[in-house]
Order: structure tokens, then sequence, then C-alpha cells
């Protein structure tokens, strides 16, 4: 390197470039990570070949990939913008990464935007696989695409804003065990795999309010019973969306 | 015309809850030097340089970044200042090459990475992540994130804490560069011998004040005086050899043939206690002259004892 190298030629690069790059490092790092892959990837595939194909869970009439099919691909948005973005996130909270990045030229809202994307990109990767598995094992889905995608994406918002509320505000070692914690038990009391109506009736109604049981529930009301639009259900996921970003936009901490 | 200051901070305060961190401090940073901020820790080097760059509110006092207001002008500002954070900063799984083109790719008219990474010796490991680099690679890929985008400003917070003889000198050397290309560089730094070796500028940071601010040479020559050491005949008598030395030196016979100088030792000094000597028959042998360090500087400001 030589004499004028290093003479300021200060500037940011355009948002489009900025938002592009950090969202193809956003995805990098989630699919790079072992432990978010097990989480993303192995859990869901296991669960809906393991259950799909040995008949253990009591998935009421009809077969049991039809019901399965759903429930794992709320599990799948759950892991993903829940579970996976939370971690990630308390980790780049305590490595100064969020700190470190507020110095760049990219805008928070634009680093937020990309770590939306990225979260999206994945589920859509997530959606294939589990598809192409479920289609395998005789999946047969019904209903409204339009319905489908409103309920994933509100669901995304829902489980966004949690995940975020909760890296934004504990410690990252706190955040990972919580995340985990929670993750498996909406996993089980969520209609993921088990019904709810396996569950007493009272304890049902509550469970019945958690963002996971409206994401599996409205899935299922869609892709397995047809129904054109499930407004409970988004009505639900759309007061955990506003309530979850809400209190991350209000609480989170940079550093 | 280019502005005479990057930085100006004028009365700046900064509390956290009962801890007053820095308390109406005022620093000038002069376009195109660089600039060493020194003190102990705790000191609040690192809050003055945080506040500059946009991580904290002053709670009184204004502080100007390039003639913008680091909180209000965060955006217009964050491109043209380069950052080096004490630590972090990066993706525990990303590889220092990626990272490294990551913030260039955020700039307009960025450093060639590869030329960069090869200039601060991180070529090798470039495609290595970044919990798998050492203490001084980490810290070097910082240095180069704070410099990727060709800043008109750079805030390196402790640059060389944990490297290694040779890394530090080729820190040293970068910093060097920068200045000759004219970018204007803010350091925080407990080693003296880099703020003496680098700096234009010394600001010396104690309980949240300035306490002295000069150039290295000016700061040595002010306050803390040289001394003068020689042996030779026992007994000499000092009384006559002070009234041919400028007032306010002192002489003393330390032991039996042993003695000191202490004021302000300069070359003409020196030649009025040769000459003297001469005059006397006295042949001194074992003449040292010591000038005092930053160090000393350093530790007479802010006190010898350590600070938690």
């Amino acid at each position: 390197m030589s004499a004028g190298t290093y003479t300021p030629q200060a500037g940011a690069a355009p948002l489009s470039r900025m938002i592009t790059a950090q969202t193809a490092l956003e995805t990098r790092m989630l699919l790079r990570n072992g432990e978010q892959l097990l989480l993303t990837v192995i859990i869901p595939t296991l669960l809906l070949v393991l259950f799909s194909a040995v008949d253990i869970v009591d998935t009421g009439a009809g077969r049991s990939v039809d019901f399965l099919t759903p429930g794992i691909l709320a599990l799948a948005v759950m892991s993903t913008a829940f579970t996976g973005q939370a971690i990630a996130t308390g980790f780049e909270r305590r490595y100064g990464v969020l700190k470190r990045l507020g110095a760049s030229p990219l805008p928070r809202w634009a680093l937020m935007t990309a770590k939306t994307l990225a979260v999206l990109v994945t589920e859509v990767l997530q959606v294939v696989l589990l598809t192409v598995i479920a289609f395998a094992f005789g999946w047969s889905p019904h209903g409204n695409p339009f319905a489908v995608l409103m309920l994933l994406v509100l669901g995304t918002a829902a489980f966004s804003g949690l995940g975020l509320l909760m890296a934004g505000t504990l410690k990252a070692e706190a955040t990972l065990a919580a995340a985990n914690l929670v993750f498996l038990l909406l996993l089980v009391g969520g209609g993921v795999i088990v019904p709810l109506d396996k569950f007493p009736d009272a304890v049902q109604s509550v469970l019945g309010l958690l963002p996971i049981a409206a994401l599996s529930d409205g899935l299922r009301d869609v892709l397995q019973h047809g129904a054109s639009m499930p407004w409970s259900d988004l009505g639900i996921l759309a007061v955990w969306a506003v309530l979850g970003l809400g209190a991350a936009a209000k609480f989170f901490r940079w550093e | 015309m280019k502005s005479e200051s990057v930085v100006q901070v004028r009365n700046l305060v900064k509390r956290y809850g009962p801890k007053t961190a820095v308390d109406g401090l005022d620093l000038c940073v002069r376009t195109g030097t660089v600039t060493a901020v020194l003190g102990p820790n705790g000191a609040g080097k690192t809050t003055t340089i945080e506040t500059c760059e946009g991580y904290r509110r002053p709670d009184d006092g204004t502080v100007r970044v390039l003639g913008l207001d680091p909180v209000t002008e965060a955006a217009k500002l964050r491109p043209r200042v380069g950052v080096m954070l004490q630590s972090g900063g990066v993706y525990s799984g990303a590889r220092a090459d990626e990272m490294l083109r990551h913030m260039a790719k955020l700039h307009a008219d960025p450093l060639n990475v590869d030329a960069l990474m090869e200039r601060l010796g991180l070529g090798s490991c470039g495609r290595t992540t970044y919990r798998r680099l050492s203490g001084g690679q980490q810290q070097r890929l910082a240095l180069a994130m704070a410099v990727v985008g060709r800043p008109e400003l750079v805030f390196l917070d402790e640059p060389t804490a944990g490297l290694d003889p040779q890394a530090r000198r080729s820190t040293w050397d970068l910093v060097r560069e920068l200045r000759a290309d004219g970018v204007s560089v803010v350091l925080t730094t407990h080693f003296m011998d880099e703020a003496e070796e680098l700096a234009d500028d010394v600001a010396v940071i104690d309980a949240g004040k300035v306490i002295a601010q000069g150039s290295p040479e000016a700061l040595c020559r002010g306050g803390a005086e040289n001394t003068l050491r020689f042996t030779g005949r026992p007994g000499l008598d000092l009384g006559s050899l002070l009234k041919a030395l400028p007032d306010g030196t002192e002489a003393a016979e330390l032991t039996s043939g042993t003695y000191r100088i202490s004021g302000d030792v300069d070359p003409q000094l020196l030649a009025t206690v040769t000459s003297w000597c001469a005059q006397h028959g006295v042949m001194p042998s074992g003449i040292s002259v010591e000038r005092h360090t930053l160090e000393d500087v350093f530790l007479e400001l802010t006190g010898k004892e350590l600070r938690a």
C-alpha cells in the first residue's frame, strides 16, 4: 500500500446495497451455525418424518401427515423467527456486533430490516424442504394459499417481536436458556404434534391463545380442513405481533 | 476551507447513576493530527470516546465531531468516521475476510480488502472464523474495519492492547500512514511510549477531567525536571557550581563523590557543568543525563497508586 492509500474518501454505500449485503451476511450466519440448523432444520424434519411414518401420537381422524405438516410448519416459523433469532441476536448484542454496526453507515432500521429478510429467506428454505418431505408422505393440502401466507407472515412478526424482546433485554446466556425452554414447552403444549383437545378444557382455552397454537391451529384449519380465512387465529397473532414488536421497540437495548 | 479541529468537546459531563464518569472535560483534536487520550483505568477515556462516537448522550456540555452533533446528526457523521471498539464487534461465526468485505460494502469507496488484510498481517487467516482468531488478530481485524471505509477521522480505543511487539509496531506504522494521508486519529492508550511515539497531542485524563494537554515534548518539559548525574572527587564546592547554573537548578552530593544536578537540563547546562569541572581540575566520569519520559509525567500527574 503506497502513499495516498488512506486519503479520505468517505461515504455510505447506497441503502439497497447495504441492506442486500447485510441480509446476505445474516442469512449466512444463520445457516452456518450448527445449533441453529439443529433447531430450524433437523428437529422439524425429524419430527415430521418420525410421526408421519410411525403412528405414535393419536392425531385424530385422517392421515397423520395431514395433521402434522401444518403444525411442523408452525414449528419451523417459531424456530427461526423466535428461538434462532433470539439466540443469535442475544449473542450479537453481547459481543458488541450490534454496537459496532451502530457506528457503521448502516441505519438501525436497515439492520432490523435485513434481520427480518434473513428470517424470511430461511423460512422459505424450511417451507420448501418440509413441503417436499410432506408430499413424499402423501400430504394433500387444501385451502387458500393467501390465507397460509397471511398466517406465516403474521406468525413471523409475532415470534420476531418476542424473540427480539428477549434478546434485547436479557443476558445472552439467559436468552439461550429461556429461548430453548420456551421452544420445548411450546413444541409440546402448542398444538404442534399433540392436538390441543388432548388437554383439559380449561388448559386448552389458555393454550389456544399462545402464538404457536394460533399459528398451528390456523394453518391446520386452512391446509387440513380447507377453511378460507381463520380470522380468530389471525387476530391472536396480530395482537401478539403488536405487543411483541411494540415492547421490543421500547425496551430493546443495543449494548 | 478546512476546519482546524475535527473534534471539539466542551465541558462534557457524563454520569452513570450516582457515578460521574466524565466531569467537565474539554478536548480539542486538530485536523490531520494524532491525538492520544491517556489515563489510568476508569479515568473516563472510553466514555469520552464513545460520546464522540455517538454511543452516549452527554448529560451536560457540547460535543462536535466534524462540526456535527454525534447523537442528533449521527446519520451524516457515521459514514465519515471509523470506529475501533475496545473489544468485539464481529459475528463470532464470521470469517475475518468476510467481515471486512462486509464493512467495505457498507461504504461508497472502500479500500482494497485483500491489500488491507495483507498490510495488517491478516492475509493468512482470512478464512478463519472470528472466534478462532488470536486476540492480536482480532484487534487487527477491528482496526482494519475502522479504516476500510476511508474515513476522515478514526477513533481507536486501545488499539494495541494485547498485541505482541511486532504487531504493535505495525499498528503504529499504520497510524503514521493514516496521518500522512490526511486522516485525523484519536486513540486511547495507557502505554506512555505509544503516546510518545505517535501523538502530536496528548490529553492526560484522570477522574473524568483533562489534567494536562500538549505535545509529548511540552508535557515532558513542563513540570517535571530532568537530571544530570556524574561522579568526581568527593566534597566539591556545590555552592560555587550552582552560582554558574540557572536559578532553580539544584545540586546534591548523593554519596561520597556522586553528584546529581536536577533542573532544566539542556546542552547549555551540560556545557556549564563540564567547564566548571575543568576550571576546578575535576575529571567527571559516568556523566548521564536522564530525561523524563511521558511515563514519569503521567505518574506524577495521576499518582503512583494503582487504581481499580
